[in-house]
């Protein structure tokens, strides 16, 4: 394995065949040459890289519970900056905190918020697979509409998810962070940018990076950059940045693929394909995919 | 009473100021200089945090506070910044310490040695603001070091028992207060001058932490059936330990500053037949009342608990053996069981003598009611009539 790669989390960790947090971490914490103490919530990530008595963390790590690393990691910084002014310590190095969307966008989301809100200088990156996947996929607040979960199933009188993913770049930006950016996993070099720029700022900054799931959207090992490609592609996971306030799209696709192209890539969305009653949901999902890239670009037009 | 503690030539140099619990603990706090504070406001704890927030607006202290957005928040920036290498301080109270629990035991499960004073307070619901120790009580099993004050005169110096012993045997401590009845009420306190405190607490030395990034760690891993058994019986095993710890700390306390503390305080029990056994701010109701049957020539005594966790049952056992009877006053309730203290010294009387000494149980002054001198007499009269029963009784 290319040994930059892996400088700081190491190969002998054990995430899923097909699994891309492993690029997502190597992507961002490859994008600085300072070093770098790593938190992360409770989840996939940490469950597969701390397995006592090994560790694949090359770096300092700390994992605290599922609902705080955004506050564990203010300890951290509040830690960092008073030794640095007492002398005690001598290196800044750079904060990153890792968590999946349920422990971001659900469970965490106020210990977030807060350290957001007090401009603890870290970048917290989610990795959004759309559910609880290290409990066995559960439905979360980033679960989008129509999706088959073990806790909101598809059935005879369910077509799976019924409410629409929360916005969590939406609710993060209404903490006036000075950058924050969506990415994908099958895009690396536009996360590898995003990562630069957020690392360079002092101060808050957030990633939202989409990771598919192989185990829960049910697909083959070998295609979660397809998969992680086509949502892209489909609109359904426009790239784009907050700067300032200012928003900028990194890509649409101005001729996108109809949404069914990413959907019947997953078994999660199976049922919409071969229940004629659920048709519908596949409609509903393209309209709302069109609505937020027309938000999108007008909120760049207008910034 | 006081003065009994105090040798003449060091009480020159020390400051005597009238200062709540809470006013008590910050400068505790201050004189400790912690690198770090996480704290949430709640009552009866927010004057500690208040009057520390002064001190550093003031430049009397070099810290970092954090104003975390909840205590859950709080306890977990206090193990971010404790494991990040920084000394780290925090304090709460009642649904605060409630909110924390789940991280109360990440914090001790990895050896990690803050210190937190607790504003002893009655748990919703109903909603109460005052006294007890139903929250301690919900805690005592988390792994964190339980040591109750009496009054503002020994949370001042259980703070700096407690900060050494957390950092020498790399485990968290919370020093209790009852709320309201200690941590706002004035009392004579005697300060000791910065400098000898500064020698006393020494400099905080982790052995790992984050921001040694030369030999970085990981934190916090999975441990799964073949170590997780594992680590619970060696924290078990470190933590009993720390008992020794705390008698040698309040020895080398004692030599510096001339005021002693240990497991206990026995307060004329060497021949007592009947012995109250009480945790907080209430022994010194129960001390009062113990003179006054003394001069009618009742054999009476009160052995007042400061180290609660780690409890040592055979040392509780061997100081009440020679009692004929014994009431313990538990300010907490074990809904559905004997109340918690009860529970300790009955089982530390067994252990240490093997046989049936009579133990009454009462509950009191749960949700900061008041407990009177007339109550206790009451509960020695109780015990000088052999009036004893199984059942828990409420001095209400």
């Amino acid at each position: 394995m290319n040994k930059k790669l892996t400088e700081k989390l190491a190969p002998g960790h054990s995430t899923c065949a097909g699994c891309g947090i492993p690029a997502i971490v190597r992507t961002v914490l490859g994008a600085t040459e300072d070093p770098i103490i790593v938190a992360s919530a409770t989840g996939c990530l940490e469950v597969t890289t701390t397995i006592y008595p090994y560790t694949a963390w090359k770096v300092p790590f700390i994992h605290n519970a599922f609902e705080n690393a955004a506050a564990t990691m203010s300890g951290v910084e509040a830690a960092q900056k008073i030794l640095l002014k007492k002398g005690k310590i001598k290196k800044k190095a750079k904060l990153v905190v890792f968590g999946g969307d349920g422990g971001t966008t659900d469970i965490g989301l106020q210990s977030l918020s807060g350290a957001l809100e007090r401009g603890h200088d870290f970048l917290y990156v989610c990795y959004d697979n759309g559910g609880y996947m290290n409990t066995g996929g559960q439905r979360s607040g980033a679960t989008p509409y129509g999706a088959d979960t073990e806790t909101e199933p598809a059935g005879k009188e369910s077509f799976g998810k019924v409410r629409q993913r929360k916005d969590l770049m939406e609710i993060i930006n209404g903490h006036g962070l000075k950058y924050l950016a969506q990415a994908s996993v099958g895009n690396l070099a536009d996360l590898e940018k995003k990562a630069r720029k957020a690392l360079e700022i002092e101060g808050p900054t957030f990633l939202l990076v989409l990771q598919p799931c192989t185990q829960v959207w049910k697909y083959p090992t070998s295609q979660y950059v397809n998969v992680a490609k086509l949502a892209v592609e489909t609109n359904f996971w426009p790239l784009y940045e907050i700067e300032d306030g200012k928003y900028k799209i990194n890509y649409i696709n101005e001729n996108p693929k109809p949404i069914e192209e990413f959907l019947k890539t997953q078994g999660r969305f199976k049922h919409l394909f071969k229940n004629p009653d659920n048709q519908h949901v596949i409609g509903e999902i393209q309209r709302a995919v069109e609505e937020n890239v027309a938000r999108l670009v007008k909120k760049s037009q207008i910034s | 009473m006081l003065n009994k503690l105090y040798s003449k030539s060091k009480q020159e140099k020390h400051l005597v100021r009238a200062l709540t619990g809470g006013a008590a603990a910050a400068e505790a706090l201050r004189q400790i200089q912690p690198d770090v504070m996480a704290v949430y406001p709640i009552t009866p704890q927010t004057p500690i945090i208040e009057t520390f927030a002064k001190m550093k607006a003031d430049g009397k202290v070099n810290a970092e506070i954090i104003q975390v957005e909840s205590e859950h928040s709080a306890m977990s920036a206090v193990v971010g910044a404790q494991a990040a290498g920084a000394r780290t301080v925090t304090a709460t109270s009642s649904q605060g310490l409630a909110l924390m629990h789940e991280i109360l035991y990440i914090a001790s499960g990895l050896r990690l040695p803050s210190l937190m004073y607790v504003s002893a307070r009655a748990l919703s619901a109903p909603i109460n603001i005052h006294g007890e120790h139903g929250d301690v009580m919900a805690v005592r099993d988390s792994g964190w070091i339980q040591i109750f004050a009496q009054n503002a005169q020994e949370v001042y110096d259980l703070g700096f028992i407690g900060l050494k012993l957390a950092e020498e045997t790399r485990f968290p401590v919370m020093v209790v207060m009852d709320g309201f009845q200690t941590s706002h009420t004035t009392e004579r306190v005697e300060l000791l001058p910065d400098d000898e405190i500064e020698d006393f607490v020494g400099v905080y030395q982790p052995q790992n932490f984050l921001l040694n990034l030369k030999n970085p760690v990981s934190f916090g891993p999975l441990a799964l059936q073949d170590s997780y058994f594992d680590f619970r019986v060696d924290q078990q095993k470190d933590f009993l330990k720390t008992k020794n710890e705390f008698q040698r700390i309040c020895r080398d306390f004692g030599r510096e500053f001339q005021r002693h503390y240990d497991f206990f305080e026995e307060y004329e029990t060497k021949d007592a037949k009947e012995v109250i056994v009480i945790m907080g701010s209430v022994a010194g109701t129960v001390k009062e009342v113990v003179d006054r049957l003394r001069e009618k020539g009742k054999k009476v005594g009160v052995l007042a608990v400061t180290l609660f966790r780690p409890f040592d049952y055979q040392k509780i056992g061997e100081k009440l053996a020679h009692a004929k009877r014994i009431a313990v006053l538990d300010r907490a309730m074990s809904v559905g069981a004997y109340p918690p203290l009860y529970t300790e010294v009955v089982n530390g009387v067994y252990h240490a003598t093997g046989r049936k000494i009579e133990v009454a149980s009462y509950t009191y002054g749960l949700g900061g009611r008041d407990t009177f001198q007339k109550q206790i007499e009451k509960v020695f009269a109780d015990l000088e009539k052999g009036n004893i029963s199984d059942r828990v009784k409420y001095l209400k």
